[in-house]
């Protein structure tokens, strides 16, 4: 899993059926400082999040799909939670 | 998923026997900026998408799912047809 931000949605109306009814939600992945983790991916939202909000993401199909109450679907990402707070501990690498 | 662009498209005629009738498309994956990043690869497609379209696609085991009962061997498949993209970036 990965820490994400969402930076917005696209709107298909074409789309596979398990897709339906459900927010697919642009996310930046972030790194534990921050910043922008790579490129911005796609993934369906389980959790009803928004805009700005700071959440985890599921990188992988069984655990998007499920999530996303969807099983045996092409899901491969999911917003799963929000994030509250992140603790690093100090000195541990 | 990830957000992308048909660029083209790839015909092979001896392939896998799962794979018969699967359209195959080359798609340039974008930024949600739609900026070019990362190459191009071939996805399987399951919209019916066409030249020039803005999509996004799956990736690994979930690429075949769309195609179910058939077991496609598919790790890249077009699954969305995007009509808007809407972003919002923090400043």
């Amino acid at each position: 899993m990965l820490i994400g931000r969402v930076i917005g949605e696209v709107v298909a109306t074409q789309k596979h059926p398990s897709h339906e009814g459900r927010k697919v939600l642009l996310v930046q992945p972030l790194n534990l400082d921050g910043s922008d983790r790579g490129d911005a991916v796609l993934a369906l939202d389980a959790v009803d999040a928004g805009i700005g909000d700071r959440i985890l993401l599921a990188t992988d199909g069984w655990a998007a799909s499920s999530a996303a109450g969807r099983p045996q679907s092409p899901i491969d990402m999911a917003v799963i939670g929000f994030i509250d707070q992140v603790d690093v501990i100090p000195g541990v690498s | 998923m990830f957000l992308g662009r048909v660029v083209g498209s790839l015909w092979a005629t001896q392939k896998n026997p799962q794979l018969e009738g699967l359209r195959f498309l080359l798609v340039q994956p974008l930024t949600p900026e739609l900026k070019i990043t990362g190459k191009r690869l071939i996805c399987a497609d399951s919209t019916g998408a066409g030249a020039g379209e803005l999509v996004y696609w799956v990736r690994g085991r979930e690429a075949g799912m769309p195609f179910l009962p058939r077991q496609v061997p598919s790790d890249a498949t077009i699954v969305g047809i995007v009509d808007e993209v809407q972003v919002k970036r923090p400043c």
